[in-house]
């Protein structure tokens, strides 16, 4: 058994771990965080994408002692603090890029990492971006229509960058 | 008036929840139960000659193992065949754990109850179990041979024989004008939710009660079968469908060996116990759909016009039968789409394999029907040297030939008759979309870059919305919400928006007022489940239904409250009011109160409904009719009612690699009138990608051993983001005269025509005739080749 230390969301956890136990069954069987969904548990499905350390990566594919130390965002902490949508999530709904939700978290911290790095992308580059994720119901349509939203909701909340206001 | 919310794009309901990891899937549950796995067979067909378990016993956090042979007669007897059929006359379904035989490779043989998982998979891999392997069957040509059997008791491995005919084809066919004849090919695939099956139960000794939860799409009759099978009274067995994470088909099959184990299991050792099935349990052991072999006789006149039309169909459906032979049924009869040909004549033979079960998934043999036919037309057409589109509208119903009796038993038992559309109307449409008529410019163009682009369409008919019920109830509380609730179960259709739109519309309260569940038996104990495109048709008229028994109810209320006539009131925003006197008004929640005569006062409100509060007539009873503002009902409708749709599809194929890419892919849908159009566009989108797997790239490949060789999300190729077309949809609203709504199902739509779309035009680039699917890259490939050296068949266009 091995004790880790997490900051998952913001939080610190303490978790006595065996060493197999992977990061996804950590953080929904451990610390009761089941938003990160698992799809596949060989890496290709991507619902269960969380961020760690701001990027994202499989949580299937991770051993909960290789997080040790590590910070993780996952779906559960993509809101803000009063518990208001971040725009990638208010993106999702009014796009309707969801049906059962099982894919979602995965896609959500994707996108999430993926217009920060990139706040307007362009349409190859949102097709491109959420690419690692597989989706049952949605066609992918709605998911890719939501990734622009969601760039649009954000640009419209931190106003025109300096850049565009020098132009 | 209250706002319109019926056919609006509202935003979905059960987003906020989901959208913040606030989903409660089946494995979101349960946190300290116990874990159970299986033991399942490496082989494709054996015999089991023993069972060792002295290692597996060591394990520290083991809890029990289970072989068949420990299982009480009720739970080890064969599962439930749900739906029989007189041409079923060999029907088998598998034991919940394997008795002396297992037929598929994933036949769950032992089950391990543990601490956790990873302690229930270490015992699993601990126990040896000792196999006989007996010779494996794949494949329908080779099972119909009969030299090995699946089931030693079943004759040439033919679990069913159907023949259905209208008219005399084979006559008809001799003396057409013209006749072809041809085979096709359909592969396996499966609906793959991202989120597997799954069941969680718990017991309660102290009043005996049993709750399961279970990933399913009939929670109302996995209660029935649990309770059936462990010989508990039904009123002490819950069952509840928690948030689930796709069905497409294959959670509609009841009860899987878990949802009789999980439970039984969980009340012999009085714990909580939960199994989660992995990816690669999915693949081996849930069922498949699809597979196919089909042969086409058509005779034709000069016009084009089917004058008889043969199918025979040879259908794999796996090492068992639970769900009957729904999905060659359904082949047979849809197999006709929007055609009126003169005479038809079906057959098939559903055959055994030792290979997974095949049940419906999405489409539900629809997209193989659709696929005979549509290839079929376009062969016609290519014979003749016509247009495809003028060869469709050739054999079209049309609208004045309503309804439609295509002389057939559809998959309900019931007359295949068509009740409404304009077929017509939607070619017209689909043609304008794509720019049929001028896609020979743009053929030219691209040849004159060097690029091979071709277009190809399809049409279908889908009989959704099929019965025998739905049921609805609807209840207004003294605090002014309203609950509703209906049998069936969701799995991201929107159910909680759609409901709640036909609720605030028929009721006159807005719809943050009106909470939705669907698929707990707690709240609505009777229910069909979801499958064929039916839970808006069926669930939806059925809550409309006790919807306006509560409203008339209300009127009835309020209007002695006001001292009105009833037929002069409204409801508006909750109030219940005069027609043009707004001030003789009284809130829902008040008649939610008055309907109920009370005693005891538990709050303000409930005061004015009191003995003293609102005496009454000292000559009648307080209580005139059932106290609350409530209602149910149920839907049951005489047949089914037809949607239907036509797609069309430009794809560019490679000319050096046999890359297949489809540029632009256009649906024209008409599913009656429109509850949601955000969420039926959804629907196709996902329908359509789907669709676009089967056609291109999904297959189940199984090797002579019955080895699934595949059985991974990195082998199985389920398509992302950049497999799939942007989709253009258009609507036609032919309200169905069927229903009080007027609506049609759409939740399969979009998958079925697929694969006849994608090959039409594969086809029509290539100029290489397509019977089969999915065509891979290295399958046109290799089709080059084989036509390089005349070996295989050129269309007349490119040949001539
Ligand atoms: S569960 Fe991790 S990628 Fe599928
Ligand atoms: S919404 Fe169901 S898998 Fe994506």
């Amino acid at each position: 058994m091995n004790e880790i230390t997490l900051t998952v969301n913001g939080s610190v956890a303490r978790v006595v771990v065996p060493a197999r136990r992977l990061l996804s069954d950590c953080l929904r069987h451990d610390l009761g965080l089941t938003g990160t969904h698992v799809g596949c548990e060989h890496g290709v499905c991507g619902c269960c994408t969380v961020l760690l350390d701001g990027d994202p990566i499989r949580s299937c594919l991770m051993l909960a002692v290789t997080a040790d130390g590590h910070e993780i965002t996952t779906v559960e902490g993509l809101a803000g603090p009063g518990g208001e949508l971040s725009p990638v999530q208010r993106a999702f709904h009014e796009s309707h890029a969801l049906q059962c939700g099982f894919c979602t978290p995965g896609f959500l911290c994707t996108v999430t990492a993926l217009l920060r790095d990139n706040p307007a992308p362009t349409e190859a580059e949102a097709l491109e971006g959420v690419s690692g994720n597989l989706c049952r119901c949605t066609g992918y349509q709605n998911i890719v229509k939501a990734v622009h939203r969601a760039a649009e909701l954000t640009a419209e909340e931190t106003g025109p960058d300096d850049d565009e206001a020098v132009r | 008036m209250t706002t319109k919310l019926f056919g609006e794009p509202i935003p979905r309901r059960e987003d906020p929840r989901l959208l913040v990891g606030g989903g409660r899937y089946l494995d979101d549950l349960g946190p300290g139960a116990l874990a159970a796995a299986f033991v399942r067979s490496p082989h494709a067909h054996a015999r089991i000659a023993g069972v060792d378990v002295s290692d597996a016993v060591e394990v520290d956090g083991l809890v029990a193992i289970y072989l068949w042979e420990d299982l009480p007669d009720r739970v080890g007897e064969p599962l439930p065949l749900l739906i029989p059929h007189p041409a079923l006359t060999h029907g088998r379904t598998a034991h919940p754990l394997a008795r002396d035989v297992v037929r598929h490779v994933g036949e769950p043989v032992a089950m391990v109850v543990a601490v956790d998982r990873y302690t229930a998979e270490d015992v699993c891999a601990l126990i040896r179990v000792d196999y006989e392997p007996l010779p494996p069957v794949v494949g329908p040509e080779n099972a119909v041979q009969g030299s090995a059997l699946v089931h030693a008791d079943v004759p040439g491995n033919v679990g069913a024989h159907l023949v259905q005919e209208v008219g005399n084809a084979r006559e008809a066919i001799e003396e057409a004008e013209h006749t072809l004849a041809f085979r096709l090919d359909v592969e396996r695939s499966a609906s793959m939710p991202l989120e597997g099956r799954g069941v969680y139960a718990r017991w309660d000794s102290g009043d005996s009660s049993l709750r399961v939860y279970t990933s399913t799409q009939a929670s109302t009759s996995v209660r029935m079968a649990i309770a059936a099978t462990l010989e508990l009274p039904l009123p002490s067995v819950e069952v509840v469908a928690p948030d689930v994470g796709g069905g497409f088909g294959v959670k509609i099959v009841h009860p899987w060996p878990e949802e009789i184990l999980v439970p039984w299991a969980c009340i012999r050792l009085g714990r909580e116990v939960k199994w989660t099935e992995d990816r690669r349990e999915h693949f081996i052991s849930s069922a498949h759909e699809r597979a196919q072999v089909q042969y086409v006789r058509v005779g034709f006149d000069s016009a084009g016009r089917v004058l008889g039309l043969e199918l025979n169909i040879l259908h794999d459906h796996g090492a068992y039968t639970p769900y009957g032979i729904i999905v060659p049924i359904i082949t047979s009869t849809q197999a006709l789409g929007p055609y009126k040909i003169g005479a038809y004549r079906v057959e098939f033979q559903s055959i055994y394999t030792n290979t997974v079960q095949v049940t419906p998934y999405r489409g539900a043999g629809r997209p193989q029907g659709v696929f005979a036919m549509e290839r079929t037309m376009d062969r016609i057409a290519d014979h003749l040297g016509l247009d495809r589109t003028e060869v469709r509208a050739a054999n079209f119903i049309q609208p004045s030939e309503f309804p439609y009796d295509q002389g057939l038993t559809f998959q309900d038992g019931r007359p295949l008759i068509y009740d409404s559309g304009d077929y017509p109307a939607s070619l017209e449409l689909l043609k304008s979309l794509i720019d049929w008529d001028s896609f020979e410019e743009r053929r030219a163009e691209a040849a004159a870059e060097g690029r091979r682009i071709g277009i190809g369409l399809g049409c279908y008919v889908e009989g959704t919305g099929v019965g025998p019920y739905e049921g609805g109830h609807v209840q207004v509380t003294s605090d002014g919400r309203v609950h509703v609730s209906t049998g069936l179960t969701s799995q991201g259709q929107g159910h909680e928006t759609v409901f709640a739109q036909i609720v605030a519309e028929e009721l006159g309260v807005d719809i943050s007022d009106i909470s939705v569940v669907t698929g707990d038996t707690r709240r609505f104990p009777y229910a069909v489940g979801t499958f064929a495109s039916r839970a808006a048709v069926m669930s939806g008229n059925a809550i409309a239904l006790a919807t306006r028994k509560v409203r008339d109810k209300a009127l009835r209320v309020a209007a002695e409250a006001l001292e009105a006539d009833p037929g002069d009131l409204e409801i508006v925003s909750g109030i219940v009011r005069v027609r043009g006197n707004p001030t003789a008004a009284i809130p829902l929640k008040t008649v939610a109160v008055l309907s109920n005569p009370l005693r005891y006062a538990f709050d303000a409100e409930a005061a004015r409904a009191t003995q003293f509060a609102a005496p009454g007539s000292p000559d009648e009873p307080p209580l005139k009719e059932e106290p609350g503002l409530e209602g149910r009902d149920y839907y049951s409708p005489i047949r089914s009612t037809f949607a239907s749709g036509m797609h069309a599809a430009v794809v560019e194929t490679d000319p050096v690699t046999a890359e297949i890419h489809i540029l632009r892919y256009v649906v024209v849908h008409d599913c009656g009138k429109l509850i949601n159009p955000l969420i039926v566009e959804g629907q196709i989108h996902g329908g359509v990608a789907q669709g676009v797997g089967g056609a291109l790239y999904e297959r189940m490949a199984y090797d002579e051993h019955g080895q699934l060789l595949n059985a991974s999300f990195m082998d199985f190729l389920m398509p992302y983001a950049t497999e799939i077309p942007r989709i253009e949809t258009a609507h036609l609203e032919t309200p169905s005269p069927l229903n009080p709504l007027g609506i049609k199902g759409a939740g399969e739509a979009g998958v079925i025509p697929v694969s006849a779309v994608v090959a039409s035009a594969i086809e029509d680039a290539e100029g290489l005739v397509i019977s089969r699917m999915p065509i891979s890259p290295s399958d046109l490939y290799d089709l080059r080749l084989a036509a390089a050296r005349g070996e295989a068949e050129r269309t007349s266009r490119s040949a001539g």
